[in-house]
């Protein structure tokens, strides 16, 4: 069995930057393992631009973004292996994976950094009626196929789902000359960036379809016409309002779920709400000494704040295999309340925490002329108005620990959205 | 040249005949409209080998469930098909249907079935602590098992290729003609002369029958839906839970399947469109609200990673047809296989053999080969032998397919054994890349490209399952050539 002190397992946005400030922050002995043939994860999909605004003040595509952190893991000389798939990490940090030319190996790791990312929910999930032909696609493998492999999935488009890859592949695909004809969101607000509804559908004049879901697929062989109605309040299709559009390619952005297969091998506690692990503000899973960072701990809308999540992981991680585990201090849980659906972390260390920590969460639904709250105990600390607030973009807040202190011993800090 | 047989239709039980025939020195050959083995009824169904309680008694479908239960056993060690008897519950939620439990009971006695049992509620509920919290009592099976329809289907077909049985795909029959005592079958890929047919063309043995008959029968395509839920889900119950059967079926059943999914399933709603497989609405709701009712806790939603339907091949008297049309001279019928089709298909592929067998009086072979060796499942060997065939065989280190951790070299095996795989649904009954919870989002666009490297298929001509079925039809603006 080999020895690592940390383990980052995914090399994509979040294991990169992870590693790369675990690196900084002192720890030599650092492995990624990646199971694609190349660094970068799902960005080196992402050609189009709108990366990297809040981290480098500058809008790059998603390789170019990615491959700035890759040149930091390159110059650390962080090592990483590709084509490696992870198969099972224990709960004592056995890592066991496998590849062409090591074949199935185990390496005994101090600390381990999940960093897996997520997968697309398949038409499965949803339950969507009809035939099951050639000509469905998850949003993100259409655009595989398109920016990677250099395949057209199809000419005539319908699209279910707003989520951001759904938005960004009606734009693509009307690039490559395919008709988007409509996108259909089964919620009454839209899933995506606001920026990508007016950059992605309305600059090519796409039709969005708010309270809308497909209810038949046509199409023994290839998709041939897909059938959209509206939902009611209950969700259910509203007989009537069926609509029917000839396309021979439906592609679904429904969600996304964080991939912690491997998470709950090592026995690592998750959330209902996010499917990732339960953290506290070290990005600490329940499990001592297993870290986890982006989309596998809470799906993000922009990559900036993954990286910045990923490298809190990789600065605690080090700290951890340099210092061992602290002496067990309080614990402040951080309610989710009130149109907060879920908060990471969950919990707060007020003796140990960083200076700052960052607390990021989604609203359950579209909230105007409201005001984002935080109490400790009882005491309101904050109270920020914002115009619009949407699930489909994540907001957070920041505890000061100085501040924090001044309070006492308090066992809850509340976040709630609240009417001005 | 002349056939001895010509089988029209490589599902389970056009397979097990084949295998059954290949025995004797016969010139058999296998015609199938679907690009591959397993594309019709067979691939569709509950995965489950009935005990043989069910059917009415002194029917053949009773004698067929029962010889093929008894068979499956070692047919599956033979063919290296992935077989568990896990024993099946018939489970009673209402007081007043206990008294059914002793029919199915008696029936199943009379039927010839092992080891059937009457459990008490405590007894059941011991044995199976997530059912209703209303169970009264339950039928046991231990002779009920689970198994993987593809691979039974795909193992018969591959040995009776090995021995000399050819197989024709996208061949669809159009019709008949006798040139003195010769079959003459049109296809849409020229005519087949033969001596014997053999008619086992699910739900379309009505449609050949019919052409050659004046004695008609008919066959309703009586559509099934299931979900099937993610692997999380596979221990929730480790019998196959039935409800008490009905005139329609044996009802919605609850079962893990022999890969650790869990299956819910099916409905019974009779069509017109003999390749009527869309899923409903109503189906999918009508199975959700009945699966419920036997099992507690059952997250049936939020855990589903695919629905499917099938075909059941009902035929009016449910009742298997299988003997030579008396007025078509030897036009061997094997019709109105359903439920327990699958169980029953090395009985049915017995039965069919012995009765050509008797017509034509072929010598048997000395050579023939009984025994398969399926594709590898690393996953169940230990870390020595894994990096002893990985250092041999380096794709088998290389993970294509994420969900079910299925390597290039299975892939590989699925492609380039007998009868491969040249699709993706061929690559994914043959290996299960791309039926775990992804659903091959991942893994379809590597399967691709292993598929085009290794046939020599363009990938935008790689099919889902042959056809039409293309996947991505086109090269992208960029590998065209920057055309603005």
């Amino acid at each position: 069995m080999q020895n690592y002190d940390i383990v980052v397992i995914g090399g994509g946005p979040a294991g990169l930057a992870a590693a790369a400030e675990a690196k900084r922050s002192g720890v030599d002995s650092i492995l990624i393992l990646e199971r694609d043939h190349e660094l970068g994860g799902i960005l080196n999909q992402c050609i189009h631009n709108g990366f990297g605004l809040h981290t480098f003040k500058e809008e790059l595509t998603g390789p170019e973004y990615a491959k700035r952190f890759m040149d930091q893991v390159f110059e650390l000389g962080i090592e990483y292996k590709l084509n490696t798939m992870v198969m099972d990490i224990t709960e004592n940090k056995v890592v066991t994976a496998m590849n062409k030319t090591d074949g199935m190996f185990q390496i005994q790791a101090k600390a381990v950094i999940l960093a897996m990312g997520c997968r697309e929910r398949p038409r499965g999930a949803l339950n969507i009626p009809g035939y099951r032909p050639a000509g469905i696609f998850s949003a993100g493998t259409a655009q595989r196929l398109v920016n990677i492999e250099g395949y057209l999935p199809g000419r005539e488009v319908v699209i279910l789902g707003s989520g951001d890859i759904g938005l960004i592949m009606a734009r693509r695909m009307t690039l490559e000359g395919a008709k988007v004809k409509v996108v259909a969101e089964l919620m009454p607000y839209s899933g995506g960036l606001k920026r990508n509804i007016v950059q992605c559908l309305d600059d090519y004049g796409i039709p969005l379809k708010l309270s809308h879901t497909v209810v038949d697929i046509e199409g023994k062989e290839r998709v041939t016409g897909i059938t959209i109605a509206e939902v009611g309040p209950d969700m259910k299709p509203i007989s009537g309002t069926e609509e029917h559009y000839s396309c021979d390619t439906l592609l679904l952005s429904v969600g996304l779920l964080p991939e912690n297969e491997l998470s709950k091998t090592a026995g690592v506690e998750l959330s209902t709400i996010t499917s990732g692990p339960v953290v506290n503000d070290a990005l600490e899973t329940n499990v001592e000494g297993i870290f986890a960072c982006g989309n596998v701990l809470h799906v993000h809308d922009l990559v900036d704040f993954v990286s910045q999540e990923a490298q809190n992981a990789g600065k605690n991680a080090a700290k951890y295999v340099k210092e061992g585990r602290e002496a067990s201090g309080r614990i402040i849980d951080i309610k989710a309340v009130d149109g907060v659906r879920y908060t990471v972390p969950c919990t707060i260390r007020p003796d140990q925490m960083d200076d700052t920590v960052t607390v990021r969460f989604r609203v359950g639904k579209v909230f105007k002329n409201s005001a984002i709250t935080m109490y400790f105990g009882d005491e309101q600390v904050l109270k920020r108005k914002k115009q619009i607030m949407a699930p489909g973009e994540m907001e957070q807040v920041i505890i000061d620990k100085k501040k924090l202190a001044e309070f006492g011993d308090i066992s809850d800090i509340t976040i709630k959205i609240e009417s001005v | 040249m002349i056939y001895d047989v010509v089988i029209i239709g490589a599902g389970v039980s056009g397979s097990a005949i084949a295998r059954e025939l290949s025995k004797y020195e016969l010139n058999t050959v296998v015609l199938e409209k679907f690009e591959d083995v397993c594309s019709g009824t067979s691939k569709a169904n509950s995965a489950i080998v009935h005990a043989g309680f069910d059917a009415a008694e002194g029917s053949l479908m009773a004698k067929l469930n029962v010889e093929g239960n008894e068979m499956m056993g070692d047919l599956a060690r033979d063919l290296d098909i992935p077989f568990k008897r896990n024993g099946s519950l018939v489970v009673c939620i209402h007081k007043e249907e206990l008294p059914g439990l002793q029919v199915l009971y008696d029936r199943g006695v009379a039927n010839g079935v092992k080891d059937l049992k009457i459990l008490s509620r405590e007894e059941v509920l011991a044995m199976e602590p997530n059912l209703s919290d209303d169970v009264q009592g339950a039928l046991y099976a231990p002779t009920g098992g689970i198994i993987c329809p593809f691979i039974l289907n795909i193992a018969m077909a591959e040995n009776a290729n090995v021995n000399g049985v050819d197989f024709r795909f996208n061949t669809e029959v159009e019709g008949f003609r006798k040139e003195g005592d010769t079959w003459v079958v049109r296809t849409n890929n020229g005519e087949y002369k033969t001596r014997y047919v053999v008619n086992a063309a699910g739900v379309y043995a009505d449609v050949l029958h019919n052409m050659v008959s004046e004695d008609k029968i008919h066959i309703t395509p009586r559509r099934g839906d299931y979900c099937l839920l993610d692997k999380e889900m596979g221990a929730h119950v480790s019998h196959t839970i039935f409800p008490q059967p009905t005139k329609l079926g044996k009802g919605v059943l609850v079962s893990p399947t022999i890969h650790g999914n869990l299956i819910v399933g099916p409905t019974a709603i009779d069509i017109e469109d003999r390749e009527g497989t869309a899923t409903t609405a109503d189906g999918i709701n009508d199975l959700i609200a009945k699966a419920g009712m036997h099992v507690k806790n059952l997250p049936v939603g939020r855990k589903v990673i695919t629905s499917f339907a099938g075909l059941r091949a009902h035929e009016d008297h449910h009742e298997f047809i299988i003997g030579e049309c008396k007025d078509a001279p030897g036009f061997i019928d094997c019709s109105g296989i359903e439920s327990p089709g699958l169980t029953s298909s090395p009985a049915i592929g017995r039965m069919v053999a012995d009765i050509v067998v008797d017509l034509a009086k072929p010598a048997k072979k000395s050579d023939w080969v009984g025994t398969r060796t399926g594709i590898l499942n690393p996953s169940e060997m230990s870390l020595e032998e894994r990096n002893a065939l990985i250092k041999e065989k380096p794709e088998y280190g290389q993970i294509i397919c994420r969900c079910e951790s299925i390597s290039e070299g299975e892939i590989l095996d699925a492609i380039h054994r007998p009868l491969g795989a040249r699709s993706l649904d061929g690559v994914k009954r043959r290996t299960r890349a791309g039926m775990g919870r992804c659903q091959g989002g991942f893994c379809s666009p590597r399967v691709m490209e292993i598929i085009h490297r290794e046939l020599g298929i363009p990938v935008e001509k790689v099919t889902k399952s042959g056809g039409e079925s293309v996947i991505a039809p086109e090269l992208s603006k960029n590998r065209k050539g920057g055309e603005a």
